[in-house]
């Protein structure tokens, strides 16, 4: 048995701004099944955050359960993380995320820890505009207790050894769109030149963002007539434009059709092009995206790509006011402020 | 691009770069491995067949197959193949009953094969188990030829030489040593079926310059004072001595200059240090037995006093490259430089030399005087005489020779059955896929992060002492354990099947050094472009895959592949796997 990963990598590789390679942005070898669409998840988030400097010690990779939940192990051995109860860890995010500002928050779910267990969890972060990438590895079954539906599996859809799924599955996005999400997406593992880049937009929009992207597993929900195998997912894969992701560092070069493309500039100075955008079409106008999504769903086709974002959205630091500094750079003289402000604050209740 | 045709075996044979890069194709990975595993008397017959010289070669070859080895485009250093090999000639058992049978009853064809170095001696290790008849003559007391003569005692110890050299000559072979053959009409006279003309390149070059004359008494041709000291004519040297030239002979020359008195000794090579034709190893050996190679310096000629060698004159220059990267040596107008000297050793290279073949036998012979042959038959113009070695096409190397000697023993056994000598059949090729089972492969596809060992050496108060003590003392059984578990195991390869395949990504994710991609298909140079991490280094091969159902194809970038199996390993259909390719040159008496 000799099943680890050789030191060596490829001499050619490319050095990022904060001068880490690839390699810097690796975790610990997968023991998900292989061919899991988590891997490439996985992998897909270690390019992103390669290719946009992300410096590793200022991610926090946040977890509940499930085999979407061990993934933070796979990838950015060298940042911050925190695997949390099953479906809990919206409310550990958002705790770390209010003792700390600074970080950028990564979470990663999956379907069961998304809209089973932690349904609750997941409505009321979003609500929050937590300002946090949430990722839901979706493969419409519990890969972890041997593929039983879960409730993002659609209706009628088959897994490797059940009958019909006899509900309707739920659908993040629309779920998202509605509670107040303020960037939604989805995606597929098996495309990561649609995920890369949304990815990266995700880490640069502030607030709360979610992919939704679906994961086949390759276990237990890749047969004939699932409609989260990799087959289906790619004959029926509708996109709504393609997007290129600007840092904002860098000289914008590509350049494109007037008409057809979009520019969103970020908060942070980067820019998202959206070009080629299908008909009636529209991410940054939210009753387009309920229609859109709609329409979509009623075609019986997988939309994908950016659904809608609001580069202007307030999230949760900004609504509740909060200290601009992280908890732990706070000295004793701001946390004790001394008897006289006691005294003035009790008299202001008084 | 066009699918990748992995039926040819040539395709697969090129991944393998040490094999692919060793001119008689020796299967280093398989021997390799065997090391590893301790089964010694294995690696040394699979060396045995291929390069009929492991334990000589495992101490002198030229090892063009280190600078192609893969992992030196992954870290440092390559795997050191070469004493390796002598790791398998050290620790063998007894190899005897392994040798190849011969047939009591012969084939009824006589060769003579002139000349007993490692050419003749490979085509008599190829023709004997079929039955032939051979008579082989040398004008040394006993075979092995310039490995013999040229190659010093402590680079390569007379029991190996000898031990080596008998494996062949014990095969019912016949010998005429201390023979001068200075008639091929008179060996032609004997009727023999076929004759193997493998003399070497035997004549010294000399320079002439001035003064040479007066001082001859003290300036050597290198490869004859080389022979001259094997055989023990030659036991001294004077104390200050200047040996010039720039290859593995001068090498030799210094060091054994060394070892007969020699206390002052240089290398004075017209050439840049970088640009010497020497292997850098037997230069760092040079320096370290405290011999300075001075560069950049052209002999101009010979100052005598009293009708006695004092010194010799060079010239300074610079080397200068066109655009093309031709090189010219620009004197930099300095004096000349006087170094002074007892000896001169003059080895500047060496060239054949067939005085002794007659013009009007049939063999044709070019410009240059030298017998035109073919280079894939070794045939000359006389359908019944062959050549090999330095004397086909000039000075090369011992597996050179080697892998010419497979070749003309081909040709022979085709020519006296008279059939085609070009119909030559393809290489024996076999590819087998190496899965055990989960996480289980039948080769260890770990791949270590161990850097180079080094081979130790005896001290220099005492090799410098000897002439006869050997300076290397090879590795030991588990130092050679480490360094053979640094071999990537290159002929395992990865073999795709576009039909298993389902697009998941798992092996893009998994490779460790970004091989494989997916994408549009396209022609080779975008191709190499588009990949993942661009194919920079074109003398490695792209694999292509048919058109996948997405529309896209499967691009296999083979350069840095460290065929650790990962990719397999992660594959749900099997798409990928990992199959071990061994690859057999043509050998005489194959048939199809």
């Amino acid at each position: 048995m000799s099943y680890y990963r050789p030191e060596f990598r490829h001499p050619d590789l490319d050095v990022n701004d904060i001068g880490y390679t690839l390699k810097d942005y690796e975790g610990s070898l997968s023991t998900l099944c292989a061919g899991c669409g988590h891997d490439s998840i996985s992998a897909a988030i270690a390019r992103a955050c390669h290719e946009i400097s992300i410096e590793p010690h200022r991610l926090a990779k946040m977890s509940g359960i499930g085999c979407s939940s061990k993934t933070p192990t796979y990838f950015l051995g060298n940042s911050h993380g925190f695997n949390s109860v099953h479906g809990r860890m919206p409310s550990v995010a958002t705790g770390a995320a209010m003792a700390n500002r600074d970080l950028i928050y990564l979470g990663v779910s999956g379907d069961g820890d998304t809209a089973s267990i932690g349904m609750g969890q997941f409505a009321h972060v979003i609500r929050r505009n937590l300002n946090m990438v949430y990722i839901v590895m979706n493969n419409g079954c519990y890969g972890l207790t041997k593929g039983q539906d879960s409730a993002t599996a659609d209706y009628g859809s088959y897994s490797k050894k059940g009958d019909p799924t006899p509900f309707e599955g739920i659908d993040l996005c629309a779920m998202a769109l509605q509670i107040g999400a303020s960037f939604v997406a989805r995606s597929f593992s098996g495309d990561k030149n649609q995920l890369i880049p949304l990815i990266k937009a995700a880490m640069s929009h502030k607030g709360f963002a979610l992919i939704d992207v679906v994961s086949p597993c390759v276990t237990f929900n890749n047969n004939d007539g699932s409609t989260k195998s990799y087959e289906f997912t790619r004959e029926h894969m509708a996109a709504t434009g393609t997007m290129d992701f600007v840092p904002m560092k860098e000289e914008i070069v590509a350049s494109y059709e007037p008409d057809s493309t979009q520019e969103v500039t970020l908060h942070d100075g980067s820019v998202i092009h959206l070009h080629k955008l299908a008909d009636n079409v529209d991410p940054l106008n939210l009753s387009n995206a309920f229609q859109t999504v709609e329409r979509y769903r009623t075609s019986g086709e997988i939309l994908t790509g950016l659904i809608y974002m609001d580069p202007d959205s307030q999230e949760l630091h900004e609504r509740i006011k909060t200290i601009q500094k992280p908890l732990n750079s706070l000295t004793e003289v701001e946390l004790c402020p001394g008897n006289k402000v006691l005294l003035n604050l009790n008299a202001s209740l008084r | 691009m066009k699918p990748t045709d992995i039926k040819d075996p040539e395709y697969f044979h090129k991944v393998v770069d040490c094999q692919y890069a060793c001119p008689a194709h020796t299967p280093v990975p398989e021997y390799i491995r065997m090391i590893a595993a301790g089964r010694y008397t294995d690696a040394y017959m699979i060396n045995w067949e291929s390069n009929v010289f492991p334990g000589i070669l495992g101490r002198t070859c030229d090892r063009p197959c280190e600078p192609a080895c893969r992992r030196g485009r992954v870290e440092e250093e390559p795997v050191a193949i070469c004493r390796l090999k002598r790791v398998a000639a050290d620790n063998k058992g007894n190899v005897s009953v392994h040798m190849p049978k011969i047939p009591r009853k012969k084939n009824g064809k006589r060769i003579a094969l002139i000349g007993a170095g490692p050419a003749s001696l490979t085509v008599a290790r190829d023709l004997a188990p079929l039955g032939y008849s051979m008579d082989i003559y040398d004008d040394q007391s006993r075979g092995g030829g310039m490995m013999r003569s040229q190659i010093p005692a402590f680079r390569l110890p007379a029991e190996v030489l000898n031990e080596e050299v008998d494996y062949v000559l014990d095969l019912d072979v016949v010998t005429h040593f201390d023979t001068t053959i200075d008639s091929l009409a008179s060996v032609l006279e004997k009727k023999y079926d076929a004759v193997f003309v493998g003399t070497g390149a035997p004549r010294g070059k000399d320079l002439k310059l001035s003064g040479q004359d007066e001082a001859a008494a003290n300036i050597h041709i290198g490869i004859e004072w080389l022979a001259s000291v094997a055989f023990e004519h030659i036991d001294k040297i004077g104390k200050r001595v200047i040996v010039m030239g720039g290859g593995n002979t001068a090498m030799d020359c210094c060091r054994t200059a060394r070892r007969l008195g020699g206390e002052d000794v240089k290398v004075v090579v017209r050439s840049p240090f970088a640009d010497m034709k020497a292997s850098p190893w037997e230069k760092e050996d040079a320096m370290h037995e405290d011999i300075p190679i001075l560069d950049n310096h052209v002999p101009k000629g010979f100052v005598t006093e009293d009708g006695k060698l004092v010194g010799a004159l060079f010239e300074k220059v610079d080397a200068v490259y066109d655009e093309n990267g031709k090189r010219t040596l620009v004197p930099t107008g300095e004096e000349p430089v006087l170094i002074e000297c007892d000896d001169v050793l003059m080895a500047i290279g060496q060239e054949n030399s067939f005085p002794w073949i007659e013009r009007d036998l049939g063999l044709e012979f070019d410009q240059w005087d030298m017998p035109v042959v073919d280079p894939v038959s070794f045939q000359s113009t006389r359908e019944d005489v062959f050549f090999g070695g330095d004397a086909a096409f000039g000075p090369e190397n011992i597996i050179t020779a080697v892998a010419h000697g497979h070749q003309a023993a081909v040709s022979i056994d085709k020519y006296c059955n008279g059939e085609d000598i070009m119909g030559r059949l393809s290489p024996g090729v076999t590819l087998i896929s190496q899965k055990m089972g989960i996480h289980e492969w039948s080769y260890d596809n770990a791949v270590p992060s161990d850097l180079r060992y080094i081979v130790p050496q005896a001290d220099k108060s005492d090799t410098l002492r000897n002439r006869k003590l050997e300076v290397e003392l090879g590795f030991d059984r588990d130092t050679g354990y480490l360094e053979a578990q640094r071999c990537l195991n290159c002929d395992v390869q990865t073999v795709f099947n576009e039909g298993r395949c389902i697009e998941c990504d798992a092996c893009v994710d998994i490779c460790p050094t970004l091989c494989i991609n997916f994408v549009e298909n396209a022609e080779e140079e975008p191709l190499r472009q588009a990949l993942l991490q661009p194919a920079q280094n074109l003398t490695q091969d792209l694999y292509v895959s048919e058109v996948l159902p997405t529309k896209r194809v499967m691009v296999k970038d083979e350069n840095v592949c460290l065929h650790c199996g990962l990719c397999a390993e992660r594959c749900p259909t099997t798409a990928w796997d990992m199959q071990k390719f061994l690859y057999s040159v043509t050998k005489a008496g194959w048939s199809a």
